[in-house]
């Protein structure tokens, strides 16, 4: 009963290490697991040149490292460069995370000479068939493997980003191949997170119990093989896992995103969680929104977590992991993340990925403006 | 790959090392890292400018803080290797 620590004991809040800036929702692009929402925000209703350059100015003032360039596509929109130009003013590290289809030898040039850090390119799988199929677009697969071409003529840092799942698992030795060979720095094989379009696809996309266990056996030797040539992150799925991951490093503790018109989020899908409001950079300063943001300050830190959470060794370790999942497969928010094997929903998490990865659905849902 | 006392670090071309003020300390910034080096590190690192070896560095470095030179420069080879490892450190 008086174990609690007072709020006025609370840790002073920590600077966030990254903003993530969804420029636009528009992309040529359907791929069916996209981060996007299923509400896909309109183009009339992005936020203009000056407003992001503002918001790009408070975020560095709070404190971020990181910018992050995402959509949708965000070079759809032609004042990518000077964004990014003004972020590197700002002192950020400049990241640009793109389909890459739109990339050509004059905006490579232009983007470089902006002072553009680091480039970061989907790639659907190692081939034309497997991948543009999963994308929905014709070609893109070869126009991705001229943009990274043209990022690492620029001298631009790299990393391809393979987002895996049940239909392209078996291409997987074959896209880290492919990263080397493209010059790539970095590989993030990042199984799915099933929230949006990922969850309403998912019984195409959950892999089996065999086709993870061999992509980790995969990921872990290609680590050892291409130590100093290429570096692997890793992202696997929670389906299949004993403890959660510390969704976002904890909820608002280090990171958030900004949605095309403007509004700021912990999480690219927490406006799936219902009851939360989360209020716009058009009304509110960056900092404002990070430090006193009713949505932000729901499951910040650990006071809000119930049994198994509360008092577990490892609450600061993953943070009672991800909020949408919890809602998503339990229909609490608040509950402790299935994917933990404290969580008496655990058993159910496993059993629906054994029991959707062994069905024969395979088509997609392709992502779309409704 | 390791780094000798010969070899000549320099920050990799995707890094960039700088002070930042609203967490009072330097950073090292790369492709989705944010790394925070303690004052030995930095030290180091203000030093790697691409024309002066690890040996000359670990001089420097003993000098400056009246500490025995083989000790600085195991601990300058260490956290170095460690950050070409991670692609930080090229040479």
């Amino acid at each position: 009963m008086n174990d609690r620590v007072a709020p006025s004991l609370a840790p002073p809040l920590a600077p966030p290490l990254a903003m993530l800036m969804e420029l636009t929702h528009r992309c040529p692009l359907k791929c069916p697991y996209c981060s996007n929402p299923l509400a896909l925000e309109r183009a009339r209703d992005e936020l203009d040149t000056a407003t992001w350059k503002r918001v790009i100015t408070e975020a560095a003032g709070i404190g971020i490292l990181q910018a992050h360039f995402s959509g949708g596509e965000p070079m759809v929109r032609s004042d990518l460069p000077e964004l990014v130009r003004h972020a590197r003013a700002e002192g950020l590290y400049t990241n640009l995370i793109t389909s890459a289809v739109l990339l050509n030898a004059a905006r490579m040039a232009e983007l470089a000479e902006a002072g553009l850090d680091h480039v970061q390119i989907s790639f659907q799988g190692a081939d034309a068939a497997v991948a543009d199929h999963v994308a929905g677009f014709r070609d893109a697969h070869e126009k991705k493997l001229a943009a990274a071409r043209l990022v690492r003529d620029a001298g631009l840092a790299l990393t391809l980003n393979a987002v895996v799942h049940r239909q392209n698992l078996h291409q997987l030795s074959a896209m880290i191949d492919l990263a080397v060979d493209a010059g790539a720095q970095r590989i993030e094989v990042a199984h799915v997170q099933y929230y949006g379009w990922a969850l309403k696809n998912r019984a195409a996309l959950i892999p089996t119990r065999a086709q993870l266990d061999e992509a980790t056996r995969i990921v872990t030797a290609a680590r050892t093989n291409l130590a100093g040539i290429l570096t692997i992150d890793y992202v696997v799925p929670d389906y299949y896992a004993a403890r959660p991951k510390a969704c976002m490093g904890g909820w608002a503790r280090q990171f958030f995103n900004v949605t095309p018109s403007g509004k700021m989020l912990p999480c690219h899908a927490a406006e799936t969680l219902p009851g939360l409001v989360f209020e716009r950079v058009t009304e509110r300063s960056v900092g404002e929104i990070w430090a006193n943001s009713p949505a932000f300050e729901k499951y910040r830190g650990t006071g809000w977590m119930a049994a198994p959470c509360q008092g577990c060794e490892r609450a600061e370790i993953d943070w009672g992991g991800c909020r949408c999942q919890a809602l998503a497969l339990t229909g609490d928010a608040g509950a402790t993340d299935p994917a933990c094997g404290l969580s008496p929903d655990h058993a159910m998490m496993a059993a629906l990925a054994i029991a959707e990865s062994g069905a024969a659905v395979d088509d997609f849902a392709y992502r779309m403006i409704s | 790959m390791s780094l000798t006392a010969t070899s000549v670090p320099r920050l990799a071309r995707h890094v960039r090392f700088r002070f930042d003020a609203a967490r009072n300390c330097h950073v090292l910034l790369a492709p989705e890292r944010v790394i925070m080096p303690d004052a030995i590190a930095v030290a180091v690192l203000e030093c790697c400018d691409g024309v002066v070896n690890v040996a000359e560095i670990a001089d420097r470095l003993a000098t400056r803080y009246e500490a025995p030179r083989d000790a600085v420069l195991a601990d300058c080879l260490e956290m170095l290797n460690d950050l070409a490892d991670k692609s930080m450190i090229a040479s």
